[in-house]
């Protein structure tokens, strides 16, 4: 009983967390991008603008709720809950902090064996809730949009579950939490031996959150909106919601995997001095240095055609993660003997 | 103070429910509360589809390219030789050598198979997008 009701305290808390995080992802996309254009951004609503993202979210809640009159009602209604719930569950596994973190309570809500398999399970989830929602509107645009979408993440996800094997190879374990403890038994953060996958990872990882430079499902010179052109109001701001926080999640699963987790960098040289620092400040660092990532690539590159997208993530990811997988696994074996 | 160990291990896939009911809970709730706050006068070309302010022509939903489908079969193709890698790839470093070594071969014949499916589609043409 103690267990659930920790656990429910830890849900609510990281749902507040995340959904703060989003608010203020959107304003500080707006800041880097607008900053690295030689701009501002926003500067009105509070001091540098920092209320702009409580303004942004006060003004959909009271806009008007439209919902076409061809479209498929109940699908319509539930394409946009579908996609926030795939955004938030995968944070039941997500490890902020270690098992003694969060002041005893253990820096997760819930640690499985099959935790980084159910968070994969769970990514193409998301797909479902995209489709119902280009299909419902029935209008020309987000079905496009939708199909453009799908056909992306479900390229890019296969090469992505390839890479991520790279390090559960090393690992041996498909808990988040066994992956962050390997990386600390093993001395170094599974990015350095990792590295081909780590980059497969993250490409794909830009790709699945449909972000500059794929992001072609909303490209809006071509499709006006993606998906979620005939939404409106709230039900956007769900759908919207739902993207930035899979940049969360796609950032925080690199940290986990990747980056060592909660663990802080070079500790031989900092832990004297820094031990203080409880992990998920380390976590939230790192995860914030690849949304800052994310929006510096979204600042520099052009948009792909879609026919490079696809022949990326098929002809060139796919094979070099196998590539990848093959020879981490020659190379474990080889130290074996 | 409650230890982070879960036991029994069950256990720990409740919160996932528990996460789900009140991650559902909280844009109905939201979209409840600003159903009195929003206003509501619909018209007929407010919920006509958009379609960049022209009178919309026929059904969306018609044919669409058949490389959509072909790249969703290739996807479950791929996606099942995942699931099949995952047990391999977490038993494999916890081996001994020669366990190790029939595991190495045996998978390395596996993704040669998986291999030459993906020449073949390849040459056929099957990832090429006009």
């Amino acid at each position: 009983m103690d267990f659930l009701l920790v656990a429910v305290v830890k849900i609510i808390i990281i749902l507040v967390f995340i959904s703060l995080g989003v608010a203020y992802l959107t304003y500080l996309e707006r800041k880097v991008i607008g900053h690295m254009q030689v701009r501002l951004g926003p500067m009105r609503v509070g001091w540098h603008g920092l209320l702009q993202p409580i303004a942004d979210g006060l003004k959909l809640v009271i806009k008007e709720d439209i919902i076409p009159t061809q479209s498929d009602k109940l699908m319509f209604i539930l394409a946009p809950v579908i996609c926030f719930l795939h955004a938030f569950i995968v944070y039941t596994f997500i490890p902020f902090d270690g098992p003694g973190g969060f002041w005893g309570y253990g820096g997760y809500v819930s640690d499985v064996n099959v935790g980084l398999l159910f968070i994969l399970a769970v990514a193409s989830v998301g797909v479902v809730g995209i489709i119902l929602g280009g299909w419902a509107s029935n209008s020309k645009y987000p079905l496009l949009g939708s199909l453009r979408s799908v056909a992306q993440l479900v390229s890019y996800e296969v090469a992505m579950g390839l890479a991520i094997m790279g390090p559960i190879l090393l690992a041996g374990s498909l808990s988040m939490v066994e992956i962050v403890k390997a990386q600390e038994k093993m001395g170094v953060w599974f990015f350095v031996p990792q590295i081909v996958a780590f980059v497969i990872y993250f490409i794909c990882g830009v790709a699945e959150t449909n972000r500059a430079p794929f992001d072609l499902p909303e490209a809006e010179s071509e499709l006006v909106g993606g998906y979620h052109t005939e939404y409106s109001g709230f039900r956007f701001a769900i759908f919207f919601l739902a993207e930035y926080a899979n940049m969360i999640t796609v950032s925080a699963i690199a940290v986990t995997v990747f980056l060592g987790g909660w663990m802080m960098p070079f500790p031989s040289l900092l832990k004297p001095y820094l031990s203080f620092v409880p992990g998920f400040v380390w976590f939230c660092l790192k995860v914030m240095f690849f949304l800052f990532v994310y929006l510096w690539i979204r600042a520099t590159f052009p948009r792909y055609r879609f026919d490079q997208l696809m022949s990326i993530g098929w002809k060139i990811l796919l094979p070099l993660s196998i590539a990848n997988l093959v020879v981490t696994s020659f190379i474990i074996l080889y130290l074996k003997m | 103070m409650p230890s982070p160990e879960i036991k029994p291990e069950y256990l720990g896939y409740l919160p996932i429910f528990i996460f789900m009911i009140i991650a559902v809970l909280v844009p109905v709730i939201v979209l409840f509360i600003g159903r009195f706050l929003r206003p509501s006068n619909p018209d007929k070309i407010k919920l006509s589809p958009y379609e960049c302010g022209i009178d919309p022509e026929g059904d969306a939903r018609q044919r669409f390219p058949v490389r959509y489908y072909i790249i969703a079969l290739l996807f479950v193709v791929f996606d099942i030789e995942a699931v099949f890698v995952f047990p391999w790839v977490v038993i494999y470093a916890s081996q001994n050598a020669d366990v190790m070594t029939f595991l190495f071969v045996e998978m390395v014949v596996f993704f040669a198979i998986v291999i030459a499916g993906f020449i073949y589609i390849w040459k056929k043409g099957a990832l090429k997008w006009v």
